[in-house]
């Protein structure tokens, strides 16, 4: 069976990927920072569902080292799912532009250096899919997310150029766009219970919409409709709310 | 977060720090603050309750499995349902369960839970091979029967007091199926249950309903249930397709708090009878699932509601064997008397046990919910003195409620646990609402 390489495997999301991923009987490529501790979630896999599973030293902020580590993996994924992102802290980002890049560059131009490697192996391949952890937040900026909502939005912009670019060879680029996910980066913070997934669920979804070969996946699904209207909300109705 | 365990007494206010790795556990330990580990609080009372809670569920990987002996390792934060769910269609079952699937292996283990296979088997700690803890400084240490021996017993049935449970080996049993070969016989009253017990003791798994509200000759009537994996022979044409299958079995779910009087002395006499009379005279032979045998409750998902909005306690004891047939039978005619028992109580007679914290000794336990009134901890308190006049003790797991002295009397032990904490956590690190209340 084909693997599936699965970028910030330690992150909730990226483990119920990783468990939905196996459970459809890919192996799987479990990378992250401080690869150690993804021992733990390889031997899980294992057992649960009869894969193979192989863990590997990745950081996307390195991004010197990204095709080196690429090539090495034989046989090469048959789909990259890009979950790692950084929150950040607003407050922090505003005043000291370390902080900023550091989202931008671990939300976006990490992503860059790897996907156009992967690109150019899925486009010469004619085959191959990835995916792509986004947010609903990349649809409109707002003052409480200015660098994290940007840096998103750059994001979903670059995958959306990928999916045109390697549409005619065949490589399937899905966006995915949760909401509020109940997750080690929400943790703390008082969400709507009706508007929060489980990663579970954004597993689930992202799993049905990669097999129907969509290209925008919203989790959950009204999300779709509660940014539709946020995006066209007029401006000076939007300066006025606070969300 | 105002949290409560499954009794829903006590409530609390609380902060619960989610952990996911041995590096979150030791940066919440390196705080001074007081910590109690919890998985998915089922203990009834305020076990698993602290203002600083530090939750194992996302602790739950699998992390070793032999094909040829059926040997686990898994993580703290596992649930038995994980592992049912798993290892029943591979032909597997867990060495020892309680009542309800929904519980972590490090609370299983920091209970010492025990099943309807007691007196055959034993609790879990008899089965647990190894454990991986991590103590109050940060430091994780390996026990077992061989290797910090003294620790170990401490940790099988420890209440979570002596440290966080990361991992847990054991052996999984062979089942030749996922059924189980049922029967069902009446007795009528206490002398002639306990008789059942006595020459049903060759059967692996063995529990009675016991009816609380009958009084006078039919005090202890009760319906024995009792079964064995059941072998594929002995299966039913149209049940050998699925001989293997365990899957999510669906499930109702009580959507709202029941209003506290619909319990009460008449509809649960009703219900006695009524359950107590569907049962036919003799023996009734059934083949049945592995969950309607083992978990029938939880089936009926938040079932703790129909207790109503001010919760309920669970009162459960051991009366050593050569005390049971006089001490249970004032303990019934209390509980009539006071006309509040719950539909809802279980008989089972306990095999040779011996630890520090852990529950069962040989005799006779029972296991009934009282829904919280006014007035209830007046009569439990003159249960405790029953129960202790016999030589009784009562499920740490279960209580929320009982007196320092109770607990020190019924567990002598206790002095000798304390040691060992101190030892191993010299600053009290791991505390509970229960061990401040208990002194443990």
């Amino acid at each position: 069976m084909e693997y599936a390489l699965i970028i910030g495997a330690k992150s909730d999301i990226g483990r119920a990927l990783a468990a939905r991923y196996a459970r459809a009987g890919y192996n799987l490529y479990l990378a992250a920072r401080k690869s150690e501790e993804l021992t733990r979630e390889a031997d899980n896999l294992r057992i649960r569902y009869n894969v193979r599973v192989a863990t590997l030293e990745f950081d996307l902020l390195d991004t010197g080292n990204h095709e080196e580590i690429y090539k090495q993996l034989s046989p090469r994924p048959a789909g990259t799912i890009c979950v790692a992102g950084y929150l950040g802290d607003q407050k922090i980002a505003e005043i000291d532009f370390s902080e900023a890049r550091k989202i931008i560059d671990t939300n976006f131009t990490g992503w860059v250096s790897l996907l156009n490697i992967i690109a150019e192996d899925y486009e010469s391949s004619g085959s191959g899919f990835i995916i792509g952890i986004s947010s609903v937040a990349g649809d409109r900026g707002r003052r409480s997310n200015t660098i994290y909502g940007s840096s998103k939005a750059a994001f979903t912009t670059y995958l959306s150029g990928l999916r045109h670019r390697l549409h005619s060879s065949g490589v399937v680029v899905l966006t995915v766009k949760p909401g509020f996910v109940r997750t080690r980066m929400t943790e703390g913070m008082d969400l709507p219970e009706k508007l929060t997934a489980k990663p579970e669920e954004v597993a689930e979804d992202v799993f049905r919409a990669h097999r129907k070969a969509r290209a925008i996946v919203y989790t959950r699904w009204y999300w779709r409709w509660i940014m539709w209207v946020i995006t066209r909300m007029p401006d000076r109705l939007f300066q006025r709310i606070s969300i | 977060m105002e949290l409560t365990n499954w009794g829903r007494y006590p409530s609390i206010e609380t902060t619960l720090h989610a952990c996911r790795s041995e590096g979150d556990l030791r940066a919440i330990l390196s705080d001074d603050k007081k910590i109690i580990p919890r998985g998915l609080g089922r203990c009834y009372g305020d076990s698993a309750l602290n203002s600083d809670i530090l939750s194992t569920l996302h602790l739950n990987c699998f992390r070793a499995f032999d094909e040829g002996t059926g040997e686990l390792t898994c993580e703290g934060g596992v649930t038995l349902e994980d592992i049912l769910y798993l290892f029943v269609p591979r032909g597997w079952f867990l060495p020892v369960t309680p009542g309800t699937r929904f519980i972590t292996v490090g609370g299983a283990v920091a209970s010492d839970v025990h099943g309807k296979n007691h007196h055959a088997a034993g609790a879990l700690s008899r089965h647990i091979r190894g454990l991986k803890v991590m103590l109050a400084s940060g430091e994780t240490i390996f026990c077992s029967r061989d290797e910090n021996e003294e620790f170990f017993h401490a940790t099988c049935g420890g209440m979570g007091l002596t440290g966080i449970i990361l991992e847990a080996t054991f052996r999984l049993i062979r089942i030749p199926t996922a059924f189980i070969r049922q029967e069902t016989v009446r007795a009528a009253d206490l002398d002639e249950i306990m008789n059942l017990f006595e020459t049903s003791s060759d059967w692996t798994y063995s529990v009675a309903w016991i009816d609380c509200m009958a009084r006078g000759g039919r005090r202890g009537r009760s319906i024995l249930m009792r079964g064995e994996h059941a072998r594929m022979e002995e299966l039913p044409g149209r049940k050998i397709a699925e001989a293997r299958m365990y899957g999510k079995n669906s499930h109702m779910t009580v959507p709202c708090d029941f209003p506290s009087l619909s319990l009460n002395r008449f509809s649960v006499r009703a219900f006695n009878e009524i359950y107590y009379r569907k049962t036919r005279h003799g023996i009734s032979r059934s083949i049945t699932g592995l969950d309607a045998f083992f978990y029938p409750l939880d089936g009926i998902l938040q079932w703790n509601r129909i207790y109503g909005k001010r919760g309920f306690t669970q009162y459960q004891f051991v009366l050593p064997k050569e005390s049971s047939r006089e001490g249970l039978d004032t303990i019934l005619g209390v509980i009539a008397e006071f006309g509040q028992g719950s539909f809802l109580a279980v008989l089972k007679l306990f095999g040779k046990q011996e630890g520090l914290l852990n529950f069962p000794r040989e005799g006779y336990t029972l296991a009934l919910d009282f829904p919280i009134r006014d007035g209830l901890f007046e009569v439990l308190d003159r249960l405790d003195a029953v129960v202790l006049d016999y030589g009784g003790r009562h499920y740490l797991t279960k209580d929320a409620r009982m007196a320092k002295e109770t607990f020190h009397k019924g567990y002598p032990n206790a002095g000798r646990f304390a040691e060992i904490k101190k030892r191993y956590d010299p600053d009290g690190k791991f505390q509970s609402l229960q061990s401040r209340r208990l002194g443990i």
